[in-house]
């Protein structure tokens, strides 16, 4: 097919390189530099999608980020995404396109018969209609809803693409590279502020690249590009394009989102798909233009009914008509400039100005060139399906309320213009209080609560001189500011044709005995008469109309409909707009992928993964490996074909009948110095630290103020006025913040420093009835024995000339020792373990062999330390001090907490001492109950008894301390199991505890 | 994202910091009788106030200070950040 539409030497698209891409199946051909929405326009395409609800025919509205049809599904390089406007998406060589929302094709859609149905389809349709009966939403009206809506489909493959956050800091952020933009980042620039100056679009200059104006003497074009080329060379300026500024958040921080590829067949080796900035700037200057408005007449949704702005985009920058035979219809001199345009390119348009006999150099001209104007005329409706075919246009009176007899114009496209509304976008998500301005029947910003301020198009200033200067001049005074420099720089002359007032005329009435439709919101469907039925409902607040009839709402975000529904509301309640007011701007201005949003935090990148110094020797030794909050952990060392169950029974075997080595480096450690660390232990633990001798361990417990157990670990005293502290892995980083808390906020009096030592510090855990003699082998010149190193000890020894601290610890119930070299030495401590532990049968150990163990040992850990558990819970009550205060102590005497019948920490077995009990199981007296079956408890952990080989769990069970004998059910819904079982005391192994001290 | 000017380390993003409460709220001293109504007001009881707020944060990624930070909840704006040990005069 050829480019019928394109014109020979227009437009600043690259001819020399042809492209050719597909749409709905179909192949075509473009330029580089065209977008999807230009090159379909050359080839004649119109008909793109079908609209929301009615499924009528859609086509294109504008040439950019304001498109409300042409949204497409894109595929490019074997990925597709839903939610691309054309008018936005950069053509590149093998491009495919389809339409969305449409049935079995966009010529024929079958949803298209809503649009005969659409007496029903009113606003709030969905809410009426489909409320009965009941039983059909499941099955008849979603599905039915979910096929005929919705704006494409999401691919449910992993996205191999690559996304990118990048942070940065500015003395100005420029939004958009307009005149404004530009001239305010140029005096910003050369009087030495930091600048970020973006721009949605490719190319870079916004209305200086389509409008008839001279910037001392070169062409608006050529200034803007002198400019840009300028600003790219400065170090202080960091000039981007294709970077859509879409959010404005707290304390002057922006959201930038830069396509880097999207415009590419496939993204290059190394390069991000996208890119998300997110920008501190001292001040944001907001030059983010106008978009055109459209005037509201019948079936104005039709294809080739077009922005008159974007039909002069189309023929300035791709060198595309969007038809040959234009209508444009207008109530300001914007229309005059498109017309001019298309004159000029030898096509005769016709205008419509609703103004009766407006004058100025832009008339003038176009008078002057011939072209064919009516005054005082509207179009009452477009004919035509799938594309304008001709217009039905009337002289209006003047109090625009009469239409004259209705005339049929031929005609292949409408070009309308009901002038301009501000982009206050960004403002308004930035806090300001934004005004309406009667001379433009607009929103523009008013007062500020952060550092921004709106210039150019986007406050409502419509001539360039006027644009340029104050620009220039705020951008020079803000970096003034900043920079203390005052680099003025000259004011260039401007010329530019001089316009008039607008008419404030924007929806044409409806002629005797017609019903067309006067659409208001495009995307979706939202006409005159679904407004007006929601205010004959009662609806009366505009954010309540906007919900009711979805005005505003899709991902064009009410762009080109905000406005006139507002003036419809108004109209409609003799209000003025103001008082009216406009719904609340969010961010995203436009959408943004959640690739984008996401970044780089994806998966294994979502947190760091945090490995021990033996992490090598676990690789390489078979080790299966378990997430354990950030770190990852060993969970058991595989050997031949086992399986985690066989292997961790195997290892934990090991451990009660020669000796096991664990991995305990991730235990939280923290430093403390100082005078008054046993007082600051003596209050954080629940137990007595005031005598804690040099040299000797002690484990506590530590409660949060609501008396709920935060923490356990051991505690040893160095030195006189040194201690290491330890915690559990998962919650090392809130026990350090804790300690601070206290020390700094509550207690400042108490001289203590502490300070994480976590990473500093390799642990080996040694454990086992064999443990002694091997460690004595480690240590040949300590004494180690039960006298020189008794149970809770601690002393410092030489590993073959590494310092180390050891520590007679126990997790496991067995005689043990944990052993603390710097984290350099852990590898080395490591390998000398096993190579002296081998005539002792030493094996390493992992996390389901160390849950195993101390499970049958019941000692309470993360599962039962749950946050919300008490210490009674955990049986942990004797080591509360009755002598001294603590934190969460006062609690402890709460109503609940001291309840007869409180909960505690009990042993379970099942009765078959073979079925294992799943790990959340509920305990119920009778499985057979009615539901909700009354649950007294729940298994915390299950492990397999090594010591009795048969299972066994830890359970919280309600009146614990009396169930002791009982038989129970453990049931679990979600495994489908019903286990009967025997409540017995949580210590399965030496309940005396003589093994630790042995 | 708010920006907080720590007192020690100066303006940093808030995703260096953490938020710890009140920053009014005065523990009890210890060993000290108290009633349960006291007692429940310092561990539970707090008003969600809209406007100026007293507010601890922690410079976690920072220089780990606990901070106090004079904030407005209603539209995020700082008046002022103080050391551990000052207060608002």
């Amino acid at each position: 097919m050829t480019q019928s539409f394109r014109l020979e030497n227009v437009g600043l698209i690259n001819k020399d390189k042809k492209l050719s891409f597909k749409f709905n199946g179909k192949t075509y051909y473009g330029y580089e530099g065209d977008t999807l929405a230009s090159a379909l326009i050359a080839n004649g395409v119109h008909l793109v999608g079908r609209s929301f609800k009615y499924h009528r025919p859609r086509g294109f509205f504008g040439a950019g980020v304001d498109e409300p049809y042409a949204v497409v599904q894109l595929y490019r390089n074997g990925e597709t995404e839903p939610n691309i406007k054309a008018t936005e998406q950069e053509l590149f060589e093998g491009l495919e396109a389809t339409s969305v929302n449409c049935w079995p094709s966009v010529n024929f859609d079958i949803g298209a018969i809503n649009n005969f149905f659409r007496i029903f389809l009113h606003a709030g349709f969905y809410y009426k209609t489909f409320m009965w009966p009941k039983s059909f939403w499941y099955k008849v009206y979603e599905p039915f809803i979910r096929k005929a809506a919705g704006f494409g489909v999401v691919s449910t493959k992993h996205d191999k693409e690559r996304y990118e956050h990048k942070y940065e800091y500015c003395d100005l952020l420029i939004v958009g590279s307009g005149p404004s933009g530009l001239a305010s980042a140029y005096a910003a620039a050369k009087n030495g502020a930091r600048v970020i100056l973006a721009e949605d679009k490719p190319r870079f200059g916004g209305t200086l690249l389509t409008s008839e104006v001279n910037i001392g003497n070169q062409s608006g074009k050529e200034w803007a590009e002198g400019i840009i080329a300028e600003l790219k060379e400065m170090p202080n300026v960091t000039v981007k394009n294709r970077s859509q500024v879409f959010g404005y958040y707290d304390h002057n921080m922006l959201v930038m989102s830069e396509r880097i590829s999207d415009h590419l067949p496939k993204t290059k080796k190394f390069h991000p798909k996208q890119r998300l900035w997110y920008i501190r700037a001292k001040e944001v200057l907001i030059s983010s233009g106008s978009i055109e408005r459209p005037i509201v007449f019948g079936n104005n949704d039709t294809p080739g009914v077009i922005l008159s702005s974007a039909a002069k985009e189309y023929l300035k920058v791709y060198g595309v008509l969007v038809g040959r035979n234009p209508l444009i219809f207008t109530n300001n001199d914007s229309g005059y400039e498109t017309a001019i345009e298309f004159k000029k390119n030898g096509v005769d348009p016709i205008i419509l100005d609703t103004r009766k006999d407006p004058q100025s150099e832009i008339v003038d001209e176009a008078k002057n060139l011939g072209i064919n104007i009516k005054f005082s005329y509207v179009v009452v409706a477009a004919q035509g399906y799938k594309k304008v075919k001709s217009a039905d246009v009337a002289k209006i009176s003047d109090d625009k309320e009469q239409l004259g007899a209705v005339e049929n114009i031929k005609c292949d496209c409408i070009c309308v213009s009901g002038f301009w509304t501000p982009t206050i976008h960004l403002a308004s998500q930035s806090g300001n209080k934004t005004k309406f301005n009667e001379d433009i029947d607009a929103f523009v910003s008013g007062t500020s609560k952060q550092n921004e301020i709106t210039l150019g198009a986007a406050n409502g200033t419509y001539t360039l001189d006027e644009t340029l200067k104050s620009s220039f001049e705020t951008g020079h005074e803000l970096s003034k500011k900043i920079t203390n420099n005052d680099n003025k720089i000259s004011f260039p002359n401007v010329v530019e044709k001089k316009s008039t007032t607008h008419d404030k005329f924007w929806c044409v009435p409806l002629p005797e005995g017609k019903n067309y439709k006067r659409f208001l919101d495009f995307q979706n469907d939202v006409a005159v008469s679904d407004v007006e039925i929601a205010l004959k409902e009662g609806y009366r607040s505009i954010e309540h109309v906007k919900r009711y009839t979805t005005l505003g709402m899709a991902t064009d975000q009410g762009k080109t409909s905000n406005l006139n529904g507002l003036q419809l509301v108004s109209s409609i309640e003799n209000k003025i707009v103001p008082a009216v007011g406009h719904t609340t701007f969010r961010p995203p201005y436009t959408p943004v992928s959640i690739g984008a949003i996401v970044g780089r935090e994806v998966g294994k990148h979502s947190k760091p993964t945090r490995k021990s110094p033996m992490h090598s020797w676990h690789e390489k030794n078979n080790a299966v490996f378990v997430d354990a909050g950030v770190w990852l952990r060993p969970r058991y060392y595989k050997q031949g074909n086992e399986n985690l169950f066989e292997g961790s029974k195997r290892e934990a075997k090991n451990v009660r009948t020669n000796v096991g080595v664990c991995d305990v480096t991730t235990l939280g450690k923290i430093d403390i110095k100082g005078p008054d660390v046993a007082e600051l232990l003596n209050r954080v633990y629940t137990n007595a630290w005031l005598k804690l001798p040099v040299g000797k361990a002690r484990y506590g417990v530590m409660l949060r103020e609501d008396g709920i157990v935060m923490d356990d670990g051991t505690t040893t005293r160095i030195s006189e006025n040194h201690y290491h502290m330890t915690t559990t892995t998962a919650q090392a980083a809130n026990v350090l913040s804790h300690l601070e808390y206290y020390l700094q906020l509550v207690w400042p009096e108490l001289n203590v420093n502490v300070v994480s030592t976590t990473e500093q510090w390799a642990g080996a855990a040694i454990a086992g009835p064999k443990s002694r003699d091997l460690l004595q082998k480690l240590f040949p010149n300590s004494d180690v024995s039960n006298e020189g190193l008794p149970f809770m000890g601690y002393m410092e020894g030489d590993l073959f000339g590494v310092k180390a601290r050891i520590f007679r610890i126990s997790f496991s119930g067995e005689l043990a020792y944990e052993v603390n070299v710097e984290s350099d030495n852990g590898n080395f401590m490591w390998k000398k373990i096993m190579e002296i532990g081998e005539e002792f049968k030493v094996q390493p150990y992992g996390t389901e062999a160390l849950s195993t163990l101390r499970i049958e040992m019941g000692h309470v850990a993360g599962s039962e330390l749950d946050g919300r558990t008490i210490p009674y819970d955990n049986s942990l009550e004797g080591l509360l001090s009755k002598k001294k205060d603590f934190i969460g102590k006062r609690s402890l005497n709460r109503e609940a907490f001291i309840a007869e019948d409180r909960q505690k920490v009990v042993g379970v077995v099942p009765l078959d001492k073979k079925t294992s009990i799943p790990e959340g199981s509920h305990l119920v007296k009778d499985s057979n109950a009615p539901l909700p079956n009354p649950k007294l408890g729940y298994i915390s952990a299950s492990c397999w008894s090594v010591e009795h080989d048969n299972p066994f769990s830890l359970a919280i069970l309600k009146d614990g301390k009396n169930m002791i004998g009982e038989k129970l059910f453990a049931m679990s819904p979600l495994k489908n199991k019903v286990i009967p079982v025997e409540i017995i005391s949580s210590h399965y192994v030496d309940p005396k505890g003589e093994r630790v001290r042995s | 994202m708010l920006h907080i000017k720590c007192p020690h380390c100066g303006i940093r993003s808030q995703n260096e910091f953490s938020y710890g409460g009140d920053a009014t709220v005065k523990r009890p001293e210890l060993n000290k009788e108290i009633s349960d109504q006291d007692w429940n007001n310092f561990v539970y009881n707090r008003k969600s106030l809209r406007g100026k707020h007293l507010e601890l944060w922690q410079h976690l990624s920072g220089c780990r200070q606990w901070i106090k930070v004079e904030r407005d909840t209603a539209t995020h704006e700082i008046f002022n950040t103080l050391k551990a040990n000052e207060d608002i005069s």
